[in-house]
Protein backbone atom coordinates (compact mmCIF):
# COMPACT_ATOMS: atom_id res chain seq x y z
CA UNK A 1 0.00 0.00 0.00
CA UNK A 2 2.69 2.48 1.10
CA UNK A 3 4.90 1.38 -1.79
CA UNK A 4 2.03 1.95 -4.20
CA UNK A 5 1.49 5.47 -2.90
CA UNK A 6 5.21 6.28 -3.06
CA UNK A 7 5.36 4.99 -6.62
CA UNK A 8 2.39 7.13 -7.61
CA UNK A 9 3.94 10.18 -5.93
CA UNK A 10 7.14 9.68 -7.94
CA UNK A 11 5.11 9.43 -11.14
CA UNK A 12 3.65 12.79 -10.23
CA UNK A 13 6.92 14.63 -10.97
CA UNK A 14 6.99 14.14 -14.77
CA UNK A 15 3.25 14.76 -15.02
CA UNK A 16 3.54 18.03 -13.08
CA UNK A 17 6.45 19.07 -15.29
CA UNK A 18 4.40 18.25 -18.38
CA UNK A 19 1.46 20.24 -17.08
CA UNK A 20 3.69 23.23 -16.31
CA UNK A 21 5.28 23.03 -19.75
CA UNK A 22 1.94 22.85 -21.53
CA UNK A 23 0.66 25.84 -19.54
CA UNK A 24 3.77 27.79 -20.43
CA UNK A 25 3.42 26.78 -24.08
CA UNK A 26 -0.23 27.83 -24.14
CA UNK A 27 0.54 31.31 -22.90
CA UNK A 28 3.82 31.88 -24.75
CA UNK A 29 3.59 29.97 -28.02
CA UNK A 30 0.04 30.63 -29.15
CA UNK A 31 0.09 33.29 -31.89
CA UNK A 32 -0.85 36.80 -30.83
CA UNK A 33 1.13 39.33 -28.83
CA UNK A 34 -0.11 39.50 -25.24
CA UNK A 35 1.53 42.89 -24.71
CA UNK A 36 -0.25 44.44 -27.70
CA UNK A 37 -3.46 42.75 -26.53
CA UNK A 38 -3.00 44.31 -23.09
CA UNK A 39 -2.21 47.83 -24.22
CA UNK A 40 -4.37 47.92 -27.34
CA UNK A 41 -3.42 48.26 -31.01
CA UNK A 42 -2.89 52.00 -30.72
CA UNK A 43 -0.32 51.89 -27.89
CA UNK A 44 2.96 53.71 -28.38
CA UNK A 45 5.81 51.36 -29.42
CA UNK A 46 7.89 52.58 -26.47
CA UNK A 47 5.18 51.53 -24.01
CA UNK A 48 4.88 48.14 -25.70
CA UNK A 49 8.64 47.60 -25.47
CA UNK A 50 8.66 48.76 -21.85
CA UNK A 51 5.98 46.35 -20.73
CA UNK A 52 7.53 43.56 -22.75
CA UNK A 53 10.83 44.10 -20.94
CA UNK A 54 9.06 44.32 -17.58
CA UNK A 55 7.40 40.95 -18.17
CA UNK A 56 10.63 39.43 -19.49
CA UNK A 57 8.99 38.70 -22.83
CA UNK A 58 11.92 40.24 -24.75
CA UNK A 59 14.27 37.46 -23.68
CA UNK A 60 14.69 34.22 -25.64
CA UNK A 61 11.97 31.65 -25.11
CA UNK A 62 14.17 29.04 -23.44
CA UNK A 63 15.30 31.65 -20.90
CA UNK A 64 11.69 32.58 -20.14
CA UNK A 65 10.91 28.89 -19.73
CA UNK A 66 13.85 28.37 -17.37
CA UNK A 67 12.86 31.40 -15.29
CA UNK A 68 9.27 30.12 -15.19
CA UNK A 69 10.32 26.67 -13.96
CA UNK A 70 12.80 28.06 -11.43
CA UNK A 71 10.13 30.38 -10.06
CA UNK A 72 7.64 27.54 -9.95
CA UNK A 73 10.01 25.43 -7.87
CA UNK A 74 10.08 28.24 -5.29
CA UNK A 75 6.31 28.69 -5.50
CA UNK A 76 6.82 32.01 -7.27
CA UNK A 77 4.35 32.51 -10.11
CA UNK A 78 5.30 36.08 -10.93
CA UNK A 79 3.40 39.29 -10.40
CA UNK A 80 -0.07 40.36 -11.44
CA UNK A 81 0.03 43.11 -14.05
CA UNK A 82 -3.13 44.73 -12.75
CA UNK A 83 -2.41 44.86 -9.01
CA UNK A 84 1.37 44.17 -8.86
CA UNK A 85 0.72 41.64 -6.11
CA UNK A 86 2.36 38.21 -6.23
CA UNK A 87 0.20 35.80 -8.25
CA UNK A 88 0.73 33.06 -5.66
CA UNK A 89 -0.71 35.31 -2.94
CA UNK A 90 -3.81 36.15 -5.01
CA UNK A 91 -4.36 32.47 -5.77
CA UNK A 92 -3.85 31.39 -2.16
CA UNK A 93 -6.52 33.89 -1.10
CA UNK A 94 -9.09 32.47 -3.52
CA UNK A 95 -8.29 28.78 -3.47
CA UNK A 96 -10.13 27.86 -0.23
CA UNK A 97 -13.42 29.16 -1.66
CA UNK A 98 -13.09 26.91 -4.71
CA UNK A 99 -12.18 23.95 -2.51
CA UNK A 100 -15.19 24.61 -0.29
CA UNK A 101 -17.49 24.73 -3.32
CA UNK A 102 -16.05 21.58 -4.89
CA UNK A 103 -16.25 19.57 -1.65
CA UNK A 104 -19.82 20.75 -1.01
CA UNK A 105 -20.81 19.82 -4.57
CA UNK A 106 -19.22 16.43 -4.10
CA UNK A 107 -21.25 15.90 -0.92
CA UNK A 108 -24.43 16.96 -2.70
CA UNK A 109 -23.62 14.54 -5.52
CA UNK A 110 -23.02 11.63 -3.13
CA UNK A 111 -26.10 12.40 -1.02
CA UNK A 112 -28.31 12.42 -4.13
CA UNK A 113 -26.58 9.66 -6.09
CA UNK A 114 -26.49 6.91 -3.48
CA UNK A 115 -30.17 6.74 -2.55
CA UNK A 116 -31.14 7.24 -6.19
CA UNK A 117 -28.76 4.63 -7.57
CA UNK A 118 -29.64 2.09 -4.89
CA UNK A 119 -33.39 2.51 -5.28
CA UNK A 120 -33.00 2.11 -9.02
CA UNK A 121 -30.57 -0.79 -8.84
CA UNK A 122 -32.52 -2.74 -6.22
CA UNK A 123 -35.42 -3.38 -8.61
CA UNK A 124 -34.34 -2.69 -12.18
CA UNK A 125 -37.24 -2.03 -14.50
CA UNK A 126 -39.57 -0.98 -11.68
CA UNK A 127 -41.35 2.33 -11.35
CA UNK A 128 -38.74 3.69 -8.92
CA UNK A 129 -36.00 2.74 -11.36
CA UNK A 130 -37.70 4.53 -14.24
CA UNK A 131 -38.31 7.62 -12.12
CA UNK A 132 -34.77 7.73 -10.73
CA UNK A 133 -33.15 7.21 -14.11
CA UNK A 134 -35.46 9.73 -15.75
CA UNK A 135 -34.34 12.24 -13.16
CA UNK A 136 -30.72 11.22 -13.79
CA UNK A 137 -30.87 11.81 -17.55
CA UNK A 138 -32.43 15.23 -16.90
CA UNK A 139 -29.71 16.00 -14.36
CA UNK A 140 -27.00 15.10 -16.84
CA UNK A 141 -28.56 17.19 -19.59
CA UNK A 142 -29.21 20.43 -17.75
CA UNK A 143 -26.14 22.66 -18.11
CA UNK A 144 -24.69 24.68 -15.22
CA UNK A 145 -25.28 27.89 -17.14
CA UNK A 146 -29.03 27.25 -16.98
CA UNK A 147 -29.43 25.27 -13.74
CA UNK A 148 -27.75 28.08 -11.78
CA UNK A 149 -30.12 30.86 -12.92
CA UNK A 150 -33.08 28.46 -12.59
CA UNK A 151 -32.26 27.70 -8.94
CA UNK A 152 -31.73 31.41 -8.34
CA UNK A 153 -35.18 32.26 -9.67
CA UNK A 154 -36.84 29.50 -7.68
CA UNK A 155 -35.15 29.47 -4.29
CA UNK A 156 -33.74 32.95 -4.01
CA UNK A 157 -35.91 35.37 -5.96
CA UNK A 158 -39.31 33.65 -5.60
CA UNK A 159 -39.08 31.85 -2.27
CA UNK A 160 -36.37 33.99 -0.68
CA UNK A 161 -34.92 30.98 1.14
CA UNK A 162 -31.24 31.59 0.44
CA UNK A 163 -29.03 34.51 -0.58
CA UNK A 164 -28.66 35.18 -4.31
CA UNK A 165 -24.90 35.49 -4.65
CA UNK A 166 -21.63 35.74 -2.75
CA UNK A 167 -19.92 33.63 -0.14
CA UNK A 168 -20.66 33.53 3.55
CA UNK A 169 -22.49 31.01 5.69
CA UNK A 170 -24.18 27.75 4.84
CA UNK A 171 -27.03 29.54 3.07
CA UNK A 172 -24.68 31.00 0.48
CA UNK A 173 -23.28 27.58 -0.28
CA UNK A 174 -26.55 25.74 -0.99
CA UNK A 175 -27.37 26.91 -4.51
CA UNK A 176 -23.83 26.86 -5.93
CA UNK A 177 -23.28 23.37 -4.49
CA UNK A 178 -26.58 22.15 -5.98
CA UNK A 179 -25.74 23.71 -9.34
CA UNK A 180 -22.34 22.08 -9.44
CA UNK A 181 -23.33 18.77 -7.81
CA UNK A 182 -26.49 17.82 -9.69
CA UNK A 183 -24.84 16.72 -12.92
CA UNK A 184 -22.27 14.64 -11.05
CA UNK A 185 -25.04 13.14 -8.89
CA UNK A 186 -26.89 12.04 -12.00
CA UNK A 187 -23.82 10.46 -13.58
CA UNK A 188 -22.87 8.63 -10.36
CA UNK A 189 -26.45 7.41 -9.79
CA UNK A 190 -26.53 5.88 -13.26
CA UNK A 191 -23.20 4.16 -12.70
CA UNK A 192 -24.19 2.85 -9.26
CA UNK A 193 -27.42 1.44 -10.66
CA UNK A 194 -25.66 -0.29 -13.53
CA UNK A 195 -23.02 -1.65 -11.19
CA UNK A 196 -25.62 -2.94 -8.71
CA UNK A 197 -27.57 -4.60 -11.51
CA UNK A 198 -24.45 -6.53 -12.48
CA UNK A 199 -23.57 -7.40 -8.90
CA UNK A 200 -27.08 -8.77 -8.28
CA UNK A 201 -26.41 -11.54 -10.78
CA UNK A 202 -23.17 -12.62 -9.10
CA UNK A 203 -22.60 -15.89 -7.28
CA UNK A 204 -21.83 -14.37 -3.90
CA UNK A 205 -25.16 -12.53 -3.83
CA UNK A 206 -26.91 -15.76 -4.74
CA UNK A 207 -25.04 -17.45 -1.88
CA UNK A 208 -26.03 -14.69 0.51
CA UNK A 209 -29.65 -15.03 -0.57
CA UNK A 210 -29.61 -18.80 -0.20
CA UNK A 211 -28.31 -18.39 3.34
CA UNK A 212 -31.64 -16.72 3.97
CA UNK A 213 -30.49 -13.12 3.88
CA UNK A 214 -33.19 -10.72 2.73
CA UNK A 215 -32.80 -9.05 -0.65
CA UNK A 216 -32.06 -5.64 0.82
CA UNK A 217 -29.50 -6.94 3.32
CA UNK A 218 -27.79 -9.12 0.74
CA UNK A 219 -27.35 -6.11 -1.51
CA UNK A 220 -26.29 -3.75 1.28
CA UNK A 221 -23.91 -6.13 3.06
CA UNK A 222 -22.37 -7.89 0.07
CA UNK A 223 -23.33 -5.98 -3.03
CA UNK A 224 -22.67 -2.34 -2.29
CA UNK A 225 -18.96 -2.56 -1.57
CA UNK A 226 -18.37 -4.51 -4.74
CA UNK A 227 -20.56 -2.20 -6.76
CA UNK A 228 -18.63 0.77 -5.44
CA UNK A 229 -15.32 0.49 -7.28
CA UNK A 230 -16.59 1.53 -10.73
CA UNK A 231 -18.40 4.42 -9.02
CA UNK A 232 -15.16 5.61 -7.41
CA UNK A 233 -13.31 5.30 -10.73
CA UNK A 234 -15.99 7.38 -12.40
CA UNK A 235 -15.79 9.93 -9.59
CA UNK A 236 -12.10 10.35 -10.35
CA UNK A 237 -12.79 10.71 -14.06
CA UNK A 238 -15.43 13.34 -13.35
CA UNK A 239 -13.12 15.55 -11.28
CA UNK A 240 -12.11 17.50 -14.36
CA UNK A 241 -15.75 18.20 -15.13
CA UNK A 242 -16.29 19.21 -11.51
CA UNK A 243 -13.42 21.73 -11.58
CA UNK A 244 -14.53 23.05 -14.98
CA UNK A 245 -18.08 23.37 -13.71
CA UNK A 246 -16.78 25.20 -10.65
CA UNK A 247 -15.42 27.96 -12.90
CA UNK A 248 -18.86 28.54 -14.41
CA UNK A 249 -20.69 28.16 -11.10
CA UNK A 250 -18.41 30.71 -9.45
CA UNK A 251 -19.15 33.24 -12.17
CA UNK A 252 -22.92 32.65 -11.94
CA UNK A 253 -23.03 33.07 -8.16
CA UNK A 254 -20.23 35.65 -7.82
CA UNK A 255 -18.43 33.07 -5.69
CA UNK A 256 -14.98 34.50 -4.84
CA UNK A 257 -12.95 31.48 -5.94
CA UNK A 258 -10.15 30.66 -8.33
CA UNK A 259 -12.46 30.33 -11.33
CA UNK A 260 -13.85 33.82 -11.05
CA UNK A 261 -10.34 35.13 -10.43
CA UNK A 262 -9.22 33.48 -13.66
CA UNK A 263 -12.15 34.77 -15.73
CA UNK A 264 -11.67 38.33 -14.50
CA UNK A 265 -7.93 38.02 -15.14
CA UNK A 266 -8.74 36.93 -18.70
CA UNK A 267 -10.98 39.98 -19.05
CA UNK A 268 -8.21 42.24 -17.76
CA UNK A 269 -5.61 40.46 -19.96
CA UNK A 270 -3.54 39.87 -16.83
CA UNK A 271 -1.54 37.02 -18.37
CA UNK A 272 0.72 36.10 -15.42
CA UNK A 273 -2.40 35.73 -13.28
CA UNK A 274 -4.19 33.70 -15.98
CA UNK A 275 -1.14 31.46 -16.25
CA UNK A 276 -1.02 30.95 -12.48
CA UNK A 277 -4.73 30.12 -12.28
CA UNK A 278 -4.61 27.63 -15.18
CA UNK A 279 -1.58 25.95 -13.62
CA UNK A 280 -3.19 25.76 -10.17
CA UNK A 281 -6.36 24.23 -11.60
CA UNK A 282 -4.41 21.67 -13.61
CA UNK A 283 -2.14 20.68 -10.71
CA UNK A 284 -5.15 20.37 -8.40
CA UNK A 285 -6.73 18.06 -10.94
CA UNK A 286 -3.59 15.92 -11.07
CA UNK A 287 -3.48 15.69 -7.25
CA UNK A 288 -7.18 14.84 -6.98
CA UNK A 289 -6.71 12.09 -9.54
CA UNK A 290 -3.89 10.68 -7.45
CA UNK A 291 -6.11 10.79 -4.37
CA UNK A 292 -8.93 8.89 -6.13
CA UNK A 293 -6.46 6.26 -7.33
CA UNK A 294 -5.31 5.74 -3.76
CA UNK A 295 -8.91 5.61 -2.54
CA UNK A 296 -9.68 3.10 -5.24
CA UNK A 297 -6.88 0.92 -4.04
CA UNK A 298 -8.19 1.07 -0.45
CA UNK A 299 -11.64 -0.08 -1.61
CA UNK A 300 -10.41 -2.74 -4.00
CA UNK A 301 -7.29 -4.55 -2.73
CA UNK A 302 -6.86 -6.32 -6.08
CA UNK A 303 -5.43 -3.10 -7.57
CA UNK A 304 -2.46 -3.10 -5.20
CA UNK A 305 -1.14 -6.38 -6.49
CA UNK A 306 -1.05 -5.44 -10.14
CA UNK B 1 -36.81 -2.58 -36.42
CA UNK B 2 -37.70 -4.76 -33.44
CA UNK B 3 -34.44 -3.73 -31.83
CA UNK B 4 -35.38 -0.09 -32.36
CA UNK B 5 -38.80 -0.53 -30.83
CA UNK B 6 -37.24 -1.84 -27.63
CA UNK B 7 -34.91 1.14 -27.54
CA UNK B 8 -36.91 4.17 -26.39
CA UNK B 9 -33.71 6.11 -25.65
CA UNK B 10 -32.74 5.92 -29.32
CA UNK B 11 -36.20 6.83 -30.58
CA UNK B 12 -36.70 9.82 -28.25
CA UNK B 13 -33.13 11.00 -28.76
CA UNK B 14 -33.38 10.68 -32.52
CA UNK B 15 -36.69 12.54 -32.49
CA UNK B 16 -35.34 15.38 -30.35
CA UNK B 17 -32.18 15.76 -32.41
CA UNK B 18 -34.17 15.72 -35.68
CA UNK B 19 -36.55 18.39 -34.41
CA UNK B 20 -33.70 20.61 -33.22
CA UNK B 21 -31.80 20.14 -36.47
CA UNK B 22 -34.97 21.03 -38.42
CA UNK B 23 -35.41 24.18 -36.32
CA UNK B 24 -31.80 25.14 -36.91
CA UNK B 25 -32.09 24.57 -40.67
CA UNK B 26 -35.54 25.98 -41.43
CA UNK B 27 -36.40 28.05 -38.35
CA UNK B 28 -34.61 31.23 -39.45
CA UNK B 29 -36.53 31.06 -42.75
CA UNK B 30 -39.93 30.67 -41.08
CA UNK B 31 -39.52 33.30 -38.39
CA UNK B 32 -39.02 36.58 -40.15
CA UNK B 33 -38.00 38.64 -37.14
CA UNK B 34 -34.43 39.92 -37.42
CA UNK B 35 -32.36 38.48 -34.52
CA UNK B 36 -30.23 41.63 -34.50
CA UNK B 37 -32.98 44.27 -34.84
CA UNK B 38 -32.93 46.48 -31.76
CA UNK B 39 -36.20 48.00 -30.55
CA UNK B 40 -35.73 49.68 -27.20
CA UNK B 41 -39.48 50.31 -26.87
CA UNK B 42 -39.97 46.56 -26.64
CA UNK B 43 -37.23 46.03 -24.06
CA UNK B 44 -37.88 42.86 -22.01
CA UNK B 45 -41.40 42.57 -23.47
CA UNK B 46 -43.13 39.38 -22.28
CA UNK B 47 -44.20 36.71 -24.79
CA UNK B 48 -46.90 37.97 -27.18
CA UNK B 49 -48.37 37.09 -30.57
CA UNK B 50 -45.70 39.12 -32.40
CA UNK B 51 -42.87 37.82 -30.22
CA UNK B 52 -43.83 34.32 -29.02
CA UNK B 53 -40.79 34.07 -26.69
CA UNK B 54 -40.79 37.77 -25.79
CA UNK B 55 -37.95 40.24 -26.25
CA UNK B 56 -34.57 40.70 -24.60
CA UNK B 57 -33.22 43.84 -22.92
CA UNK B 58 -32.53 45.49 -26.28
CA UNK B 59 -35.97 44.55 -27.60
CA UNK B 60 -34.63 41.83 -29.90
CA UNK B 61 -36.93 38.90 -30.68
CA UNK B 62 -35.91 35.99 -28.40
CA UNK B 63 -37.42 33.31 -30.67
CA UNK B 64 -35.42 34.49 -33.66
CA UNK B 65 -32.26 34.63 -31.56
CA UNK B 66 -32.84 31.12 -30.18
CA UNK B 67 -33.34 29.75 -33.71
CA UNK B 68 -30.23 31.48 -35.06
CA UNK B 69 -28.43 30.30 -31.92
CA UNK B 70 -29.48 26.73 -32.75
CA UNK B 71 -27.85 27.07 -36.14
CA UNK B 72 -24.66 28.35 -34.55
CA UNK B 73 -24.61 25.71 -31.79
CA UNK B 74 -25.18 22.79 -34.13
CA UNK B 75 -22.73 24.10 -36.71
CA UNK B 76 -19.99 24.65 -34.12
CA UNK B 77 -20.68 21.26 -32.52
CA UNK B 78 -20.55 19.42 -35.86
CA UNK B 79 -17.36 21.12 -37.03
CA UNK B 80 -15.63 20.61 -33.67
CA UNK B 81 -16.58 16.94 -33.40
CA UNK B 82 -15.57 16.18 -37.00
CA UNK B 83 -12.30 18.06 -36.51
CA UNK B 84 -11.35 16.49 -33.19
CA UNK B 85 -12.47 13.06 -34.38
CA UNK B 86 -10.29 13.36 -37.50
CA UNK B 87 -7.25 14.48 -35.50
CA UNK B 88 -7.87 11.90 -32.78
CA UNK B 89 -8.41 9.05 -35.23
CA UNK B 90 -5.22 9.80 -37.17
CA UNK B 91 -3.12 10.16 -34.02
CA UNK B 92 -4.68 7.23 -32.16
CA UNK B 93 -4.58 5.03 -35.25
CA UNK B 94 -0.96 5.94 -35.96
CA UNK B 95 0.00 5.14 -32.37
CA UNK B 96 -1.72 1.75 -32.48
CA UNK B 97 -0.43 0.74 -35.92
CA UNK B 98 3.05 2.23 -35.44
CA UNK B 99 3.44 0.48 -32.09
CA UNK B 100 6.61 0.50 -29.99
CA UNK B 101 8.31 3.81 -29.49
CA UNK B 102 5.87 5.83 -31.61
CA UNK B 103 3.00 4.51 -29.53
CA UNK B 104 4.71 5.35 -26.22
CA UNK B 105 5.70 8.84 -27.37
CA UNK B 106 2.27 9.73 -28.77
CA UNK B 107 0.35 8.39 -25.81
CA UNK B 108 2.58 10.21 -23.28
CA UNK B 109 1.74 13.40 -25.15
CA UNK B 110 -1.96 12.55 -24.98
CA UNK B 111 -1.61 11.83 -21.25
CA UNK B 112 -0.14 15.28 -20.61
CA UNK B 113 -2.97 16.99 -22.48
CA UNK B 114 -5.40 14.79 -20.55
CA UNK B 115 -3.81 15.93 -17.29
CA UNK B 116 -5.72 19.16 -17.95
CA UNK B 117 -9.43 19.24 -17.33
CA UNK B 118 -10.64 19.58 -20.94
CA UNK B 119 -12.72 22.68 -20.44
CA UNK B 120 -9.83 24.43 -18.66
CA UNK B 121 -7.70 23.88 -21.75
CA UNK B 122 -10.46 25.36 -23.88
CA UNK B 123 -10.74 28.38 -21.56
CA UNK B 124 -6.99 28.96 -21.63
CA UNK B 125 -6.85 28.73 -25.43
CA UNK B 126 -9.93 30.91 -25.90
CA UNK B 127 -8.42 33.45 -23.52
CA UNK B 128 -5.19 33.65 -25.51
CA UNK B 129 -6.75 33.50 -28.98
CA UNK B 130 -9.51 35.95 -28.12
CA UNK B 131 -13.25 35.56 -28.68
CA UNK B 132 -14.89 34.64 -31.98
CA UNK B 133 -16.50 31.61 -33.61
CA UNK B 134 -13.33 30.45 -35.36
CA UNK B 135 -11.28 30.59 -32.14
CA UNK B 136 -14.04 28.77 -30.24
CA UNK B 137 -13.82 25.94 -32.76
CA UNK B 138 -10.05 25.72 -32.28
CA UNK B 139 -10.27 25.85 -28.49
CA UNK B 140 -12.96 23.16 -28.31
CA UNK B 141 -11.21 21.02 -30.92
CA UNK B 142 -8.03 21.10 -28.83
CA UNK B 143 -10.11 19.91 -25.89
CA UNK B 144 -11.83 17.08 -27.73
CA UNK B 145 -9.28 15.16 -29.80
CA UNK B 146 -7.57 13.29 -26.93
CA UNK B 147 -10.66 11.25 -26.10
CA UNK B 148 -11.00 10.04 -29.69
CA UNK B 149 -7.27 9.31 -29.92
CA UNK B 150 -7.47 7.05 -26.88
CA UNK B 151 -10.65 5.34 -28.04
CA UNK B 152 -9.37 4.67 -31.58
CA UNK B 153 -6.02 3.42 -30.31
CA UNK B 154 -7.66 1.07 -27.82
CA UNK B 155 -10.17 -0.26 -30.34
CA UNK B 156 -7.54 -0.80 -33.03
CA UNK B 157 -5.24 -2.61 -30.59
CA UNK B 158 -8.01 -4.91 -29.42
CA UNK B 159 -9.38 -5.57 -32.91
CA UNK B 160 -5.92 -6.50 -34.18
CA UNK B 161 -5.90 -9.41 -31.76
CA UNK B 162 -9.11 -10.82 -33.20
CA UNK B 163 -8.90 -14.02 -35.20
CA UNK B 164 -10.39 -12.60 -38.37
CA UNK B 165 -7.73 -9.90 -38.55
CA UNK B 166 -4.99 -12.41 -37.88
CA UNK B 167 -6.51 -14.58 -40.63
CA UNK B 168 -6.50 -11.69 -43.09
CA UNK B 169 -2.91 -10.88 -42.17
CA UNK B 170 -1.76 -14.45 -42.62
CA UNK B 171 -3.49 -14.52 -46.03
CA UNK B 172 -1.21 -11.69 -47.03
CA UNK B 173 -3.67 -8.78 -47.00
CA UNK B 174 -1.91 -5.43 -47.18
CA UNK B 175 -2.07 -3.07 -44.16
CA UNK B 176 -4.31 -0.60 -46.00
CA UNK B 177 -6.80 -3.34 -46.84
CA UNK B 178 -6.80 -4.57 -43.23
CA UNK B 179 -7.32 -1.02 -42.02
CA UNK B 180 -10.24 -0.20 -44.30
CA UNK B 181 -11.94 -3.59 -44.62
CA UNK B 182 -11.42 -5.02 -41.16
CA UNK B 183 -10.53 -2.38 -38.62
CA UNK B 184 -12.59 0.68 -39.57
CA UNK B 185 -15.97 -1.10 -39.62
CA UNK B 186 -15.17 -2.51 -36.20
CA UNK B 187 -14.38 0.82 -34.57
CA UNK B 188 -17.24 2.70 -36.26
CA UNK B 189 -19.76 1.72 -33.58
CA UNK B 190 -17.90 2.90 -30.45
CA UNK B 191 -16.68 6.01 -32.29
CA UNK B 192 -20.24 6.91 -33.34
CA UNK B 193 -21.40 6.55 -29.75
CA UNK B 194 -18.63 8.77 -28.42
CA UNK B 195 -19.10 11.35 -31.17
CA UNK B 196 -22.82 11.57 -30.38
CA UNK B 197 -22.11 12.30 -26.72
CA UNK B 198 -19.39 14.63 -27.97
CA UNK B 199 -21.92 16.73 -29.91
CA UNK B 200 -23.88 17.34 -26.70
CA UNK B 201 -20.68 18.07 -24.81
CA UNK B 202 -19.50 20.63 -27.35
CA UNK B 203 -22.89 22.39 -27.31
CA UNK B 204 -22.58 22.81 -23.52
CA UNK B 205 -18.93 23.87 -23.75
CA UNK B 206 -19.63 26.45 -26.45
CA UNK B 207 -22.52 27.82 -24.41
CA UNK B 208 -20.27 27.98 -21.34
CA UNK B 209 -17.45 29.80 -23.17
CA UNK B 210 -19.93 32.29 -24.65
CA UNK B 211 -21.54 32.69 -21.23
CA UNK B 212 -18.14 33.53 -19.75
CA UNK B 213 -17.60 36.15 -22.45
CA UNK B 214 -14.69 34.34 -24.15
CA UNK B 215 -16.67 32.50 -26.82
CA UNK B 216 -19.11 33.87 -29.35
CA UNK B 217 -19.69 37.53 -28.57
CA UNK B 218 -22.91 39.52 -28.81
CA UNK B 219 -24.63 40.67 -30.97
CA UNK B 220 -24.20 37.30 -32.73
CA UNK B 221 -26.88 35.18 -31.04
CA UNK B 222 -25.48 32.21 -29.13
CA UNK B 223 -27.41 30.37 -26.42
CA UNK B 224 -24.54 30.98 -24.02
CA UNK B 225 -24.26 34.74 -24.47
CA UNK B 226 -28.08 35.03 -24.39
CA UNK B 227 -28.07 33.36 -20.96
CA UNK B 228 -25.34 35.72 -19.81
CA UNK B 229 -27.19 38.81 -21.04
CA UNK B 230 -30.47 37.66 -19.48
CA UNK B 231 -28.96 37.02 -16.05
CA UNK B 232 -29.41 40.60 -14.90
CA UNK B 233 -33.17 40.38 -15.52
CA UNK B 234 -33.95 37.03 -13.88
CA UNK B 235 -36.76 38.39 -11.77
CA UNK B 236 -38.39 40.89 -14.15
CA UNK B 237 -37.96 38.91 -17.37
CA UNK B 238 -37.23 35.21 -16.77
CA UNK B 239 -38.32 34.42 -20.35
CA UNK B 240 -35.05 35.87 -21.67
CA UNK B 241 -33.02 33.09 -20.00
CA UNK B 242 -35.67 30.35 -20.12
CA UNK B 243 -35.72 29.99 -23.91
CA UNK B 244 -31.98 29.54 -24.52
CA UNK B 245 -31.64 27.50 -21.30
CA UNK B 246 -34.28 25.00 -22.36
CA UNK B 247 -32.82 24.93 -25.87
CA UNK B 248 -29.41 23.87 -24.50
CA UNK B 249 -31.00 21.36 -22.13
CA UNK B 250 -33.14 19.73 -24.85
CA UNK B 251 -30.23 19.51 -27.31
CA UNK B 252 -27.98 17.88 -24.74
CA UNK B 253 -30.81 15.58 -23.65
CA UNK B 254 -31.38 14.62 -27.29
CA UNK B 255 -27.74 13.80 -27.98
CA UNK B 256 -27.35 11.97 -24.65
CA UNK B 257 -30.39 9.78 -25.29
CA UNK B 258 -29.27 9.16 -28.87
CA UNK B 259 -25.83 8.20 -27.57
CA UNK B 260 -27.35 5.84 -24.99
CA UNK B 261 -29.54 4.33 -27.71
CA UNK B 262 -26.63 3.89 -30.11
CA UNK B 263 -24.56 2.29 -27.34
CA UNK B 264 -27.40 -0.18 -26.75
CA UNK B 265 -27.59 -0.98 -30.46
CA UNK B 266 -23.82 -1.37 -30.78
CA UNK B 267 -23.72 -3.53 -27.66
CA UNK B 268 -26.42 -5.85 -28.94
CA UNK B 269 -24.63 -6.41 -32.21
CA UNK B 270 -21.29 -7.42 -30.75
Amino acid sequence: MIRYIVRRLLQLVPVALGVATLTFALIHLVPGDPVVAMLGETAAPADVDGLRRELGLDRPLWEQYATFLAGLARGDLGESIATHEPVSKLIAARFPATLELAVAAMLVAILIAFPLGMIAGARPGGVADLGAMGFAILGISIPHVYLGPLLMILFSLQLGLVPLTGRGGFGHLVLPALTLGTGLAAILARMLRQSLVQVRESDYIRTARSKGLGEARALLRHGLRNALSPVVTLMGLQMGALLSGAIITEVIFSWPGLGRLMISAIGARDYPLVEGCVLTFALTYVLVNLATDVLYCVIDPRIRLS
Amino acid sequence: MIALRRNPAFLIGFGLVSVIAAFALFGPMLVHADPLAIDLAGSLAPPSFDHPFGCDALGRDVLARVLWGARLSLAVATVVVVLSLAIGAVIGGAAALGGGRIDTLVMRGVDIVLAFPGFLLAIALAAILGPGIFNVVIALGAMGWTGYARLVRGEVLSLRERDYVAAAESLGARPARILFRHLLPGIAGPVAVQATFGLGGVIVAEAALSFLGIGVLAPTPSWGNMLDAGRAFLLVAPHVTTAPGIAIGLSVLGFNLLGDGLAQLAGRRS
